[in-house]
């Protein structure tokens, strides 16, 4: 095997939290202390420091190498570490211990339109952004034409970009960025944005950027993508590597690891619940057909998705609503509890309702789904309550009979999958 | 290219030469200001003379007034904008530079470059202003029909002071406003009351003897001093001891200016 691009060597990071911001930081108290006490004031800091400050390890020894070529993917939930070893990895900030090695340019899109300023045109971000990305103004007149055709823009080149659609500031933004040539790349999560052709068009640049045996860093929650794209991924869990594998592996593990908290959101304490007078959200569940709260749907089975609220009166008649979004942020369908006859017809008492929402199998395609929970009344029309996202939750699909997808194993699109009944007969023989 | 070793402490080594790799972006920066700055005015770069030029004549007026003689030969305007000139440099630099770092936290807080590169870069954007301001010195000159003294050669000196001295205080400024939003109420107010704080109204050589070296340990004195003995001459000397102190103030101020900032500047993407 060569030598790596990319060592990773028992890399630590420590952020300091809490009461520093609120006791020690403020000019106010640090020149108080200092005025009123001076000698207590240099005797006490230290220690200060240490009781006020509480420690958090935003990653703690996290090894790894990579090989020129890879495209590796980096998975792991909020707050696992993912950002902050990004940032390091640019440069951004530095470790607290450790040591990372890197042979070759690196180019990070931590955000596409980084630097871009709103009064300038089209033209001039181009340059601007390209010299923050670290591109020579040669580099730039160079690539200028292919910059441009790749972004679409060409008529609005000249036009202040304040006055631009989000569409086109985002191609021309990933525009200006692909045209980078490091040899590793570094992506965060940038295909979260942009029409689905034009997220088709990045995933095709990044692609490129790897068949042409440049190492690639991408980092992302859709599952689909990082499948697409890599060959291995490392799993980052509490900042530490949790697994360091093939793709498809990885991310098995990780959408097995999650019965955790996006699957259920639960609002004790009914004053601090979001909603009104009318009503306030208690719960939203995402349950399998076990009746457990689970992350991972298969869907091959059915589910259900459970909101509880509180009925605050008995004059208005709430009814539940909520909808379904895929991970391009597109509305897949609603739903509402009012489809309930008696339900609908029935008096309302003031006190806990559950509301469930049973979904058939084989409906919704693999890939992350958000759901939305709203409580509302009707004639008048009012939104008592709106959370977004309140729960998230990921399906899956096996390569085993009785699919859909009987035993074809590549890529299926679409954000539904249902399983249709398909009649066929020999009209000739 | 070169290994890149990424470790505690050691962004350190490869600073200088990081800073020389992002020179482009340094001149992008400056240049993106400068655009931006008279963005949608009517008047546009204009102003760069006309806020001097306002101020001077409001400043002339208030000494007309209390009957304040200046140096008591050259025209009032003059020796006020002589005075006014280098504090617009320095108040406009500083201010810019000072916030410079807040108004750039996206880029901060997510592309790596030397950070230096920002409040420099606002520095140079003031001083553009200040050339502009400068060639209506000329007209002034003009009008009144008056000609400098050979001193006027020195004046480069002086510019350049007034440069490090607006460079040091910025870093200063930026550096804390980064952690210590205080300082974006304490600038505005150090820019208000220095202008009493500088020897605009009147020459340093009616300060009392025993205060005047000290009250030139702020760097503006010097500088002001400086432009109106290189431009008008005349009465305005050179009071030596005070330059001296003044230099020395400059270099104070962006040599611990540098320092801090460097000491403070890798937790700049944590904290801001």
């Amino acid at each position: 095997m060569s030598e790596p691009i990319i060592a990773v060597e028992k890399l630590s990071k420590r952020y300091l939290l809490g009461h520093q911001t609120t006791r020690d930081d403020g000019l106010r108290h640090a020149l108080e202390k200092m005025l009123l006490a001076p000698q207590q004031w240099l005797k006490n800091r230290k220690e200060q420091r240490k009781a006020a400050v509480e420690e958090f390890w935003a990653l703690k020894d996290v090894s790894f190498e990579i090989q020129p070529g890879e495209v590796v993917g980096i998975i792991g939930r909020n707050g696992a570490g993912k950002s902050t070893l990004l940032k390091i990895l640019s440069r951004i900030t530095e470790p607290t211990s450790g040591r990372i090695s890197i042979d070759g340019r690196v180019a990070s899109l931590l955000e596409v339109g980084t630097g871009f300023h709103q009064e300038l045109t089209g033209r001039e971000n181009i340059f601007l952004n390209g010299a923050i990305l670290g591109m020579s103004k040669a580099e730039i007149k160079r690539k200028f034409d292919e910059i441009v055709a790749f972004s679409e823009v060409e008529q609005f080149l000249d036009t202040p970009v304040k006055r631009y659609s989000s569409g086109m500031y985002v191609r021309l933004a990933f525009a200006v960025a692909a045209h980078l040539e490091p040899e590793i790349l570094i992506v965060d999560e940038v295909l979260a944005v942009g029409d689905a052709a034009f997220q088709k068009k990045c995933l095709g640049k990044i692609q490129d950027v790897s068949s042409n045996g440049r190492t690639v860093l991408f980092v992302s929650h859709s599952m689909p993508t990082i499948l697409r794209l890599c060959q291995r991924v490392i799993l980052l869990q509490r900042g530490t590597v949790a697994g360091d594998g093939p793709a498809d592996e990885m991310t098995r593990q990780y959408l097995n690891s999650g019965a955790d908290r996006a699957a259920e959101r639960v609002w004790d304490i009914q004053e601090k619940a979001p909603g009104d007078k009318v009503a306030r959200l208690h719960a939203v569940r995402v349950k399998n057909k076990e009746g457990m709260v689970t992350e991972t749907i298969d869907i091959s089975e059915p589910f259900e998705i459970e909101v509880e609220y509180w009925n605050l009166q008995d004059r208005l008649k709430p009814t539940v609503s909520i909808h379904f979004t895929n991970e391009d942020g597109v509305l897949l369908f609603v739903s509402n509890d009012f489809v309930n006859p008696e339900w609908w017809s029935s008096a309302r008492r003031p006190g806990l309702v559950r509301s469930r929402c049973l979904v058939p199998a084989h409906l919704l395609a693999e890939g992350q789904f958000f759901i939305l929970a709203a409580v509302c009344t009707y004639n008048p029309d009012l939104i008592h309550v709106l959370e977004r996202d309140a729960v998230s939750f990921q399906t899956v699909d096996h390569h085993d009979l009785d699919r859909v997808r009987e035993k074809y194993a590549r890529l299926w699109p679409g954000a539904l999958r249902p399983k249709l009944e398909w009649r066929v007969d020999e009209i000739e023989p | 290219m070169a290994k890149l070793i990424i470790e505690a402490g050691r962004s350190e080594r490869q600073y200088w030469r990081d800073l020389w790799r992002y020179r482009e972006l340094f001149v992008f920066l400056a240049w993106r200001d400068l655009l931006i700055r008279y963005k949608q005015t009517a008047v546009g770069v204009a102003w760069a003379v006309l806020r001097p030029l306002l101020t001077m004549l409001v400043l002339t007026l208030v000494m007309r007034v209390s009957k304040l003689p200046g140096d008591g030969i050259s025209p009032l305007p003059l020796f006020v904008y002589c005075a006014m000139l280098p504090w617009q440099f320095f108040s406009t630099a500083l201010s810019e530079s000072g916030s410079s770092l807040i108004t750039n936290s996206n880029l901060i807080s997510k592309i790596y470059f030397p950070r230096l590169v920002v409040p420099a870069s606002s520095v140079i954007t003031s001083f553009v202003d200040f050339a502009i301001a400068s060639v209506f010195t000329v007209f002034l000159l003009i009008w009144y029909r008056f000609v400098p003294p050979v001193n006027v050669l020195a004046l480069p000196i002086f510019v350049l002071l007034t440069f490090g001295a607006s460079f040091g205080a910025g870093l200063w400024m930026a550096a804390l406003m980064v952690k210590y939003r205080d300082f974006r109420f304490v600038v505005p107010f150090m820019v208000q009351f220095g202008l009493y704080a500088a020897p605009v109204f009147a020459m340093t050589s009616k300060i009392p003897e025993k205060w005047r070296l000290i009250y030139s340990l702020n760097p503006v004195v010097g500088i002001i001093d400086g432009f109106r003995w290189s431009i008008l001459g005349g009465p305005n000397e050179l009071y030596w001891p005070g330059q001296i102190a003044s230099v020395a103030g400059v270099v104070f101020l962006v040599v611990t200016g540098l320092w801090y900032f460097r000491k403070t500047e890798r937790s700049f993407a944590d904290v801001i």
